[in-house]
């Protein structure tokens, strides 16, 4: 079975997906729709044999394929996997079909075909693989770079009102960071051709060479300033509330959930065993960027009154997290890092795809354009407070695993920071229920009230949903999820549960990757397992 | 704590008292519309259930002399040094817990059925109801800090969910979300505590922990001490995050009866009393909790004069009677045993109170203003007779349950003898008398006196489904104390725990002790017949009154400091940086954007000029490298 080239099927199926179904007529959208489901189910199941194929005991990276590609710069089209790409993966792998289902109408009503929004979705899944499963540095780099495109077109073209502006935002933001991103790639081949006598792009290879510690420091900032623009971490993150708000449902989830985590990914990836000295020189530097941004953002995330940005500025909140756990080099902080990149791909993933059922319904991303909807909506209500709570890390969610892992694993290294960091989940606990009453909670008012009662519901059940809530004459009318958003939400939920109360299979899965890395960086506690 | 023994026979299912409950939600919430008819029955059987076996593995558990049982279930975190084992722990302590927390929700799910026979959310209420038996169960069984710490959070959700029943009610869902963000600060100091303990001992089972916390610095010791007693303080409604516990009202009344007094609310005095082996090494952090619970069983006592809403009473009555609780575990091995005997009482009494109040509610078209009320005794003869031995319990009336419990913490209080013993003791007197004061002006405004009923009303005794639990609960007010301090002594049972009762030397006879806080009950009991019983009771609230009554009134304005403290500058900070994060950050970074693009509106003004933004990024990204490959050559 390890014979079978899993990761380049990966990448070559949505590949060649994307192509098919931006080849198919304009008038087959409902064809387009299916086939783009249908290879991102292919695709899941992929994931699903290739972790099966995986031997988490095992050498570190696996289901390695290699062709040369570059010869001349000693470059290889070079794919494998260790634990940390491989959860990283099958996430890809369960949030595309979800994606496609959820924006099944989403290009509908809009002026371009709705082909090309699945193709690029599609193209996007490609390349998201890509960029997790390159071991060829180089390479790596140029699925980085390759997926800001369809991302860009997703926003530019299917995405809200200022559209325009969030995503040339988000390219020119991501290009900088991509640019001096090569610079340090085009230096590290350097030094590897000055110690090795012939350059190399081979990640395996690059960790076992010592860089002299200035030289790193150089290297670090232009990796570390491509992934903090991409996690984001305060203050490199502006782009992303306009990108998240302004993107269609779909691609913010995407965004957000796996788009983002290729920045948290370097880091612990790149960052950490290439350059291990000039990470321990930046640690504290970047534990600031982190604790200040947990806070920074969680308060901005209170005080938005877009329902997107909001959730836009929680994950910024998130990813301090992340970085708090990656950058206090210990195996609990690290694995719990890993860990929660999973675990807040699933939540944010819910809580935007909730967040934009709701504003299918209503048309307006305002919060205070929403009240008292659980009353008529009891399902939506209880999948928005679902992947609230999950937000907020509350136990027996799968985010609060990875946030106790990567609090309690980073405390004893770096107590004040672990201590700011902690009060966050006060502040997580506001944003999320702040949100939550207003739209759900509370008597019925705003855009959902509807003068005339006699009207029919639009389609999607709801049986109840015609007894008055207020006064007669303005009565709160919404359908309750249908059979497709369900289908939707479903799986995530049982995902968040099930992670939430038995995390072991996929800590037994990151554990070795995260205790390879620190041992390439020669950390304290590296060894202790 | 040092010996336990494999789980074998019952205990080895002693997750099913967990999973009962926690099933009956999951069915009730899964199962929708088509477990309306039968889902509140569902819901009482599964609790049922979990009582009966409590009860057989109680009964196993004294078999083999009390010693604990250990029920390892699966690995829960394992990575690096950490190992979270989900696992149980069935001992004397969490058997009482999990007794009380069966027992008295049995009895309030039958309540409940009558309750909330006509609301159309009874499914759902039902649902939550299960969800916070199997999370509390989760909390008092667990075996380690993190399966605490799991339990306390889902108690918490369970809380929220249950606050805010009735969510269309604007001031029921900010009640639920206050108290969850309340509980979320103490959950802080709780998580901490933990982070303390794993960096400190590498492990966070109470095994592993107390086993080794006396290897630690002394200053250590109290830092975890005092972290986890804020952590009980939120639980608990302590001063100073008590100001949740009386908005929580909002909730549905068996709520009132079960999570926010006979249980979730004395969680706090769970963690104290479990964590007994940590408390015992630092005298500092034992010190707070006593001033923690004396300060906050004064406060209680002080706003519960002054309410008029009936539940808010009984709100705050719990509030101060938890402080007779932390007050009673500050004391240390003096006072553990009298706190939890405390607790248990308190469990029987003040669920049946707020029962009875959700009866009284019942029969009066939910009104809670006790001015409304009046001369009810006799049309509500059952309620009445209930609810005033509760009543009775609570002020300590000589040889019911809370006269035995009550007078055993103030006894050890005074053993204390010294000064502090002397202050604590006569604060816990002064607290008597205030308590006696405010249980008889809302008897008196209830029960007796002219009937100031709104017009039409026509209060009528609720069902047998609800009486029934009321009067097994009065029971419990008249022989519960009894039973856990004199016939069977609770302090025997406890022994596997807390060691050998000592044979304190009492300062005070307590003979004497009793007469003085029987006499001191009794002016309380005076003075409220001279204010409220012997006058006419206005049917509004009298607006010219003397500060001290404005205060109380105000609960001694603690939502007024938290709001000036917290949630105003909060609001304002808030604001601050939205500005500051779109005109400031954003600004910055998009002028320098736009500064490389040439233009000042480059980014504003959609995709014009944006291939010479790429080609300029180009060029920039070209020299870096220039630069970069320099400074290697050079380096």
């Amino acid at each position: 079975m390890s014979d079978f080239p899993w990761l380049l099927a990966m990448i070559a199926v949505p590949a060649v997906g994307a192509a098919v179904v931006a080849a198919l007529p304009r008038e087959r959208a409902l064809l387009a729709k299916q086939v783009a489901l249908g290879v991102g189910l292919v695709v899941l199941l992929l994931a699903v044999l290739t972790t099966l194929a995986f031997d988490a005991g095992g050498p570190r990276f696996q289901l390695t394929t290699s062709v040369p590609w570059i010869p001349d710069f000693g470059s290889d089209f070079a794919l494998g996997v260790d634990g940390i790409a491989l959860v990283m993966v099958l996430l890809v792998g369960v949030l595309v079909p979800l994606v496609v289902a959820a924006s099944w109408h989403e290009a509908d009503a809009g002026p371009r075909p709705v082909r090309v929004f699945f193709a690029w979705l599609l193209l996007l899944e490609a390349m998201m693989v890509g960029v997790f499963v390159a071991t060829d540095v180089l390479l790596f780099y140029v699925f980085f770079e390759a997926m800001l495109v369809p991302m860009y077109f997703l926003i530019g073209s299917f995405g809200g009102p200022r559209r325009q502006y969030a995503a040339v935002k988000f390219f020119v933001y991501s290009l900088v960071g991509g640019l001096v991103m090569l610079a340090s790639v085009i230096g590290l081949y350097v030094v590897s051709a000055a110690v090795l006598g012939e350059g190399t792009f081979a990640f395996d290879t690059l960790t076992r060479i010592d860089i002299d510690p200035d030289v790193q420091r150089l290297l670090f900032l232009g990796f570390f300033i491509a992934f903090a623009i991409k996690a984001p971490l305060v203050p490199f993150h502006t782009w992303l509330p306009d990108s998240g708000a302004e993107a269609p449902v779909g691609g913010a989830v995407l965004l957000v959930g796996v788009l983002d985590k290729v920045g948290t990914f370097g880091f612990i990836r790149y960052c950490l065993p290439l350059f291990p000295d000039a990470s321990r020189f930046y640690a504290p530097f970047v534990l600031v960027l982190a604790v200040v941004g947990i806070l920074y953002a969680a308060l901005l995330a209170m005080g938005q009154s877009d329902m997107k940005r909001l959730v836009s500025y929680t994950s910024i909140s998130h990813f301090g997290f992340i970085a708090l756990g990656i950058f206090a080099f210990t195996i609990e902080a690290g694995t719990g890092a890993v860990l929660y990149m999973v675990n807040h791909g699933l939540a944010t993933g819910l809580l935007f795809l909730v967040v934009g059922m709701l504003i299918a319904r209503g048309g307006s991303r305002r919060i205070a354009d929403y009240g008292g909807v659980a009353a008529k909506a009891p399902l939506l209500a209880g999948a928005f407070l679902v992947a609230g709570l999950a937000s907020l890390a509350l136990p027996g969610t799968g985010s609060f695993v990875s946030e106790f892992l990567v609090l309690i694993g980073s405390f004893p290294e770096r107590p004040v920071f672990t201590v700011l960091a902690t009060l966050g989940i006060i502040l997580a606990a506001l944003y999320v229920l702040l949100m939550y009453q207003r739209t759900m909670h509370g008597p019925a008012r705003g855009v959902l009230l509807q003068e005339d009662p006699a009207e029919p519901l639009p389609e999607g059940g709801g049986a109840t949903a015609t007894a008055t809530l207020t006064t007669p004459r303005r009565t709160l009318r919404v359908a309750d999820l249908g059979r497709r958003e369900l289908t939707v939400v479903a799986p995530l939920v049982a995902l968040i549960l099930v992670l939430g109360v038995y995390p072991q299979p996929l800590i037994d899965l990151i554990e070795p990757a995260v205790v390879a890395t620190l041992d390439d960086m020669g950390a304290s506690g590296g060894t202790d397992r | 704590m040092s010996e336990t023994l494999p789980a074998d026979g019952l205990l080895g299912w002693s997750w099913l008292l967990i999973a009962l409950p926690l099933a009956g939600a999951a069915v009730l919430l899964l199962g929708g519309r088509r477990t309306d008819r039968w889902g509140h029955l569902l819901g009482t059987a599964t609790v049922g259930a979990a009582f009966l076996l409590a009860l057989l593995c109680t009964v196993q558990l004294a078999g083999q002399d009390g010693t604990p049982a250990d029920v390892e279930l699966f690995t829960f975190i394992a990575t690096g040094e950490l190992d979270v084992t989900a696992g149980l722990l069935f001992d004397p302590l969490s058997a009482v817990f999990v007794l009380l927390i069966t027992g008295v929700g049995s009895l309030i799910h039958v309540y409940s059925i009558g309750y909330m026979a006509h609301d159309p959310g009874r499914r759902r209420f039902f649902a939550y109801l299960n969800l916070f038996v199997a999370a509390m169960l989760l909390l008092v069984l667990g075996n380690s800090f993190v399966a605490l710490y799991v339990g306390w959070e889902g108690v918490g959700l369970a809380s929220y969910l249950l606050i805010a029943f009735w969510y269309t009610r604007p001031g029921a869902a900010t009640a639920a979300k206050k108290a969850f963000i309340m509980n979320r600060v103490g959950d802080v100091g709780l998580a901490l505590a933990i982070f303390i303990m794993f960096a400190q001992l590498g492990t966070t089972s109470y095994a592993g922990v107390f086993g080794s916390v006396g290897t630690l610095a002394g200053g250590t010791i109290t830092a975890i001490g005092l972290l986890l007693l804020l952590g009980a303080c939120g639980k608990s409604g302590q001063f100073p995050l008590q100001a949740w516990l009386p908005d929580a009202m909002e909730g549905p009344t068996p709520v009132s009866a079960l999570i926010h007094a006979a249980t979730m609310v004395t969680a706090g005095v769970y963690l104290i009393a479990r964590s007994a082996p940590i408390y015992d090494l630092t005298p500092t952090a034992r010190a707070v909790v006593l001033a923690v619970g004396a300060l906050t069983l004064l406060i209680g006592a002080i706003a519960g004069c002054a309410y008029d809403d009936i539940k808010k009473v009984l709100a705050y009555s719990t509030v101060s009677q938890i402080g007779y609780m932390f007050l009673a575990v500050g004391l240390g091995p003096a006072g553990y045993v009298a706190g939890l005997a405390h607790l248990l009482t308190h469990g029987f009494f003040k669920a049946g109170l707020f029962l009875g109040a959700g009866s009284v509610m019942h029969a009066m078209d939910d009104q809670v203003d006790m001015r409304r009320f009046g001369g009810l005794w006799n049309k509500l003869p059952v309620t009445f007779a209930t609810f005033g031995l509760g009543y009775l319990a609570l002020i300590g009336f000589p040889f019911l349950s809370g006269y035995y419990t009550k007078d055993a913490i103030i006894e050890a209080a005074f053993d204390r003898a010294d000064v502090w013993g002397w202050l604590l003791g006569g604060v816990a007197i002064l607290g008597a008398g205030l308590t006696a004061f405010y249980m008889t002006r809302l008897m008196l405004m209830t029960f007796f006196g002219r009937r100031r009923w709104t017009e039409g009303q026509h209060p009528h005794e609720a069902p047998a489904v609800m009486t029934v639990p009321m009067i097994l609960l009065a029971l419990g007010s008249i022989g519960a104390g009894f039973v856990l301090v004199v016939a069977t002594p609770l302090a025997d049972w406890l022994e596997p725990v807390f060691g050998p009762p000592e044979e304190a030397a009492h300062a005070i006879p307590p003979v004497v002790v009793a007469a003085i806080v029987t006499g001191v009950a009794a002016i309380g009991v005076l003075a409220a017949w001279l204010f409220v019983g012997r006058r006419e009771v206005p049917v509004t609230a009298p607006v010219r009154v003397s500060p001290v009554t404005r205060a109380a009134r105000h609960a001694l304005y603690a939502d007024a400091v938290n709001e000036s403290l917290f949630m105003r500058p909060g609001q304002w900070l808030t604001r601050a940086l939205v500005w500051v994060d779109n005109r400031g950050v954003d600004g910055a970074v998009n002028g320098l954007a736009a500064g490389l693009g040439g233009s000042s509106s480059r980014l504003g003004r959609a995709q014009t000029g944006f291939v010479r933004t790429y080609a300029l990024g180009m060029l920039g990204g070209a020299v870096v490298v220039a630069g970069a490959l320099l400074a290697v050559t050079a380096g």
